[in-house]
């Protein structure tokens, strides 16, 4: 009974071993990387900055879909409206394209909130297909806009002034930034109250909102969070390539790529998605130059990873050894063993 | 005693088949009404109406003096209706803790960290301390019923509703729940309970409605409604 029970010593633990010593080891590889601009090839932070726009969208379309069940096949249409924004406020506007970028995710989070209005009203199988039919509504927008070049395209001219290496090195930090920054933000929301009114609402839509949580709420929310993720990546991806067309930006490719990431990686984990680029990235690397045999790989892989393994790589393996380099559960921990 | 939650001839169809029909019932402060009828009778979708999972099509619900006919599920917890599903929907890849921490933080906002207290207290005295970091898809029925009972007393509950919690237990774990249950009464929340285990409602019940095809066929005192002639041949099937 409440009334006269001793009461029970207790502390509620969030951290394992493996995310202390794991975040140690990331800062210290984070600290390495942002010295590459110093002493590494120009090539290689090119291709650690599109796989860095790939983490970024890969950790968005994570927590769209794999926590909070919104498997949307359209976050390019967030992705391609960043990378816009960065090239209008920069070329029409005067802005200075690298403070544009986090301009430009914030805009493309404010055009999530109405484009909800929209999907919402879709479930399941049905919200896919109308995220995706959004995104071809904003590329045959643009492209019938001439100020940025139609459908061919333009470039992002505000640059020119701009020395090359200090182009190069200021476009690698803030891929950095960003990448590490979605990390840390996707971990602190799954952390935070609201990330476990998300969790519940993955497991039990109804019982949720039956115990007090804004189902709703919460999934715009997650949803505007996402835009703005894919926004910051499409803005980045754009500066790095000085060039951008309404095909290149609003290509189902993005978030085909991305599912493949995701589904490798492990949906529904922190790390998986971070696994998923780095194998994506060397696939790319090493098998590209196959071209539709490269594509048919992978697509083979994707089949064989999801039967093999139904929990991705990194959902394999942290079952397996039960290892969290990013835990969002509280363990309770008693002072004395309970006695029922 | 004045009425906190009170029904004003609510109906409900789904089509053509309407499974509310025209039900008016009041519950007291700190009573405990014991809801019964056969299979189909409506009970479930009576329980939905008045935790908003569904809207009534016309009636009024009415919770502590309000009327909550068009507030949204969640916030009809806020303000004090807590309950438990027939069919456990427990949050699976979450502890047991955490299922609680989540209920408690929500359903009566407050900070996560100032939960933690009562969410410990509950598992005690639900008898799941010992699974508190077990995830709640493991659990066995029993530990399922006792999360979702745990869980809708983690909101704090002014009224509790609870949908068939003892049905599928052995005669053993339907024992120590209707102590549990006797335990919270005592407390002073009001419960409705749906239960197809006559013997445990009869246990904790104050009063009894009875419903067959949505509408109310009896109400009153439970050995009164039990001996009435009619409850006896549509709820028992013995000719009176």
């Amino acid at each position: 009974m409440t009334t006269n029970a001793p009461a029970i010593a207790f502390e509620v633990s969030r951290a394992t071993r493996a995310s202390r010593t794991g975040g140690a080891l990331a800062a210290v590889f984070v600290v390495f990387l942002a010295t590459f601009p110093w002493w590494a090839d120009h090539g290689w932070m090119r291709e650690f900055n599109e796989m860095a726009c790939y983490l970024i969208f890969a950790m968005m379309w994570n927590l769209l879909a794999g926590y909070g069940g919104m498997v949307s096949i359209g976050q390019q249409a967030f992705l391609g409206l960043g990378g816009y924004a960065l090239v209008v406020m920069g070329n029409f506007m005067g802005v200075n394209p690298f403070v544009a970028v986090p301009i430009a995710a914030v805009l493309t989070m404010l055009v999530a909130i109405p484009v909800s209005k929209i999907a919402f009203r879709l479930q399941g199988g049905y919200f896919a297909i109308g995220t995706w039919v959004i995104a071809e509504v904003f590329r045959l927008s643009i492209a019938n806009v001439s100020a940025v070049g139609g459908g061919s395209g333009t470039s992002l001219t505000a640059l020119r002034g701009i020395e090359k290496a200090t182009r190069v090195s200021v476009t690698f930090w803030l891929c950095l930034i960003s990448a590490v920054a979605s990390v840390a933000l996707v971990y602190w929301f799954l952390r935070s109250r609201q990330g476990l009114a998300l969790l519940a609402i993955r497991d039990s839509e109804i019982a949720s909102e039956s115990q007090g949580v804004n189902v709703r709420a919460t999934k715009l929310g997650v949803y505007v969070v996402a835009a703005f993720g894919a926004g910051l990546a499409g803005a980045l991806y754009f500066l790095g390539n000085l060039r951008i067309s309404p095909d290149a930006a609003f290509t189902v490719n993005w978030t085909a790529f991305t599912i493949f990431i995701v589904m490798i990686g492990g949906i529904g984990t922190i790390e998986g998605p971070i696994v998923g680029v780095v194998l994506f990235w060397l696939l790319n690397k090493y098998f590209s130059e196959y071209g539709t045999w490269y594509l048919v790989g992978l697509g083979l892989l994707a089949i064989v990873v999801t039967i093999r393994f139904p929990r991705g790589l990194w959902g394999y393996v942290s079952h397996r050894f039960d290892l969290h380099f990013f835990p969002v559960q509280r363990r309770l921990v008693l002072r004395e063993p309970p006695k029922d | 005693m004045s009425a906190i939650l009170a029904l004003d001839s609510v109906s409900k169809s789904f089509g053509a088949l309407k499974v509310t029909d025209n039900i008016t019932l009041a519950v007291d402060h700190g009573e405990t009404l014991g809801i019964l009828g056969p299979n189909g009778a409506g009970k479930t979708t009576l329980f939905n109406l008045i935790s908003g999972d569904v809207r009534t099509d016309a009636g009024r619900v009415s919770f502590d003096g309000r009327d909550v006919s068009r507030e949204p599920p969640h916030r009809r917890c806020r303000l004090g209706i807590g309950r438990s599903y027939q069919i456990p929907q427990p949050f699976g890849a979450m502890t047991v803790f955490e299922n609680l921490v989540a209920a408690a933080s929500f359903g009566s906002q407050r900070p996560e960290k100032d939960t933690y207290d009562r969410a410990v207290e509950i598992l005690r005295e639900t008898g799941l301390l010992s699974k508190a970091n077990r995830l709640a898809g493991s659990l066995t029925l029993l530990d399922r019923k006792r999360l979702e009972l745990a869980r809708a007393l983690s909101t704090s509950p002014k009224v509790l509703l609870l949908d068939e919690i003892a049905g599928g237990l052995t005669e053993h774990e339907a024992k120590e729940l209707v102590e549990e249950i006797h335990r919270i009464k005592a407390q002073g929340v009001t419960m409705v309970w749906i239960e197809h285990v006559v013997h445990a409602l009869l246990a904790v019940a104050d009063r009894l409605f009875v419903i067959n095809f949505g509408q109310k066929l009896a109400e009153g005192e439970p050995e009164a409604v039990m001996n009435d002639a009619e409850v006896r041949r549509v709820y028992m099937g013995l000719e009176a």
